[in-house]
């Protein structure tokens, strides 16, 4: 699956979106959330770390198929 | 209206009169420009970038939040895009209302949420290098 990129996180990851294998024990959107900051330690130095999945901020329970669209979301400054 | 577009592109008298309704007294207007400095360094530019099909539904739910919770017959929000120089705008938010009160608060409520809900990301630039806004503690 991709993984859509922005702001300091496209900076730690190096590109505008990341390819990434789903795993067995990836099930829910915090399961991955927790694959991710282990392979990406960067990412836990962020004042904060979030999904979105299909558009909506994720609440760390959903379940993710390889077919959805997943995005991380570090800290918003709009406005 | 509820837009994501380059600083030049936004115009405020256009948003304005998006909202106009012959049922609303008061139009309240919160125009969100970008400042010269932050904690003391000078800043040159900021850049936006953006979610942009989340950001405009995260717009969208706001604006709807607003006329749901402040009675407001219309609501206008412009997020800019890409460069933004020093005494650009950055956002401008139009909530019409009968009454003045719900504007305000309507439209208070509406930046407040933007900056806790929207995916926008600002980069500042300084003389001296750049940084993600409120990426780090």
């Amino acid at each position: 699956m991709k993984i859509l990129l922005f702001g300091i996180t496209k900076d730690i990851i190096g590109d505008a979106q990341l390819v990434w294998e789903l795993k067995e024990d990836q099930k829910t959107s915090n399961d991955l959330l927790d694959a991710l900051k282990e392979r990406y330690p960067e990412l836990q130095k962020l004042r904060s770390i979030a999904l979105a999945v299909n558009g909506e901020h994720a609440d760390g329970s959903e379940l993710i198929k390889q077919t959805d669209e997943i995005a991380l979301i570090p800290p918003m400054s709009g406005g | 209206m509820i837009a994501l577009k380059s600083t030049q592109e936004i115009d405020v008298n256009e948003i304005t009169a998006s909202v106009q309704s012959d049922a609303c007294g008061a139009i309240d207007i919160f125009v969100g420009t970008v400042r010269n400095n932050f904690k003391g360094k000078n800043v040159s530019k900021l850049f936006f970038e953006a979610y942009e099909p989340m950001a405009i539904s995260e717009l969208t739910k706001i604006a709807d939040q607003v006329k749901n919770q402040y009675q407001a017959s219309k609501v206008s929000i412009v997020h800019a895009l890409g460069d933004c120089k020093v005494g650009e705008i950055a956002v401008v938010i139009a909530v019409a209302t009968p009454h003045r009160k719900a504007s305000f608060d309507g439209c208070q409520y509406a930046i407040d949420t933007l900056k806790d809900t929207v995916p926008i990301w600002k980069k500042e630039f300084f003389e001296d290098g750049s940084h993600w806004v409120f990426s780090h503690p």
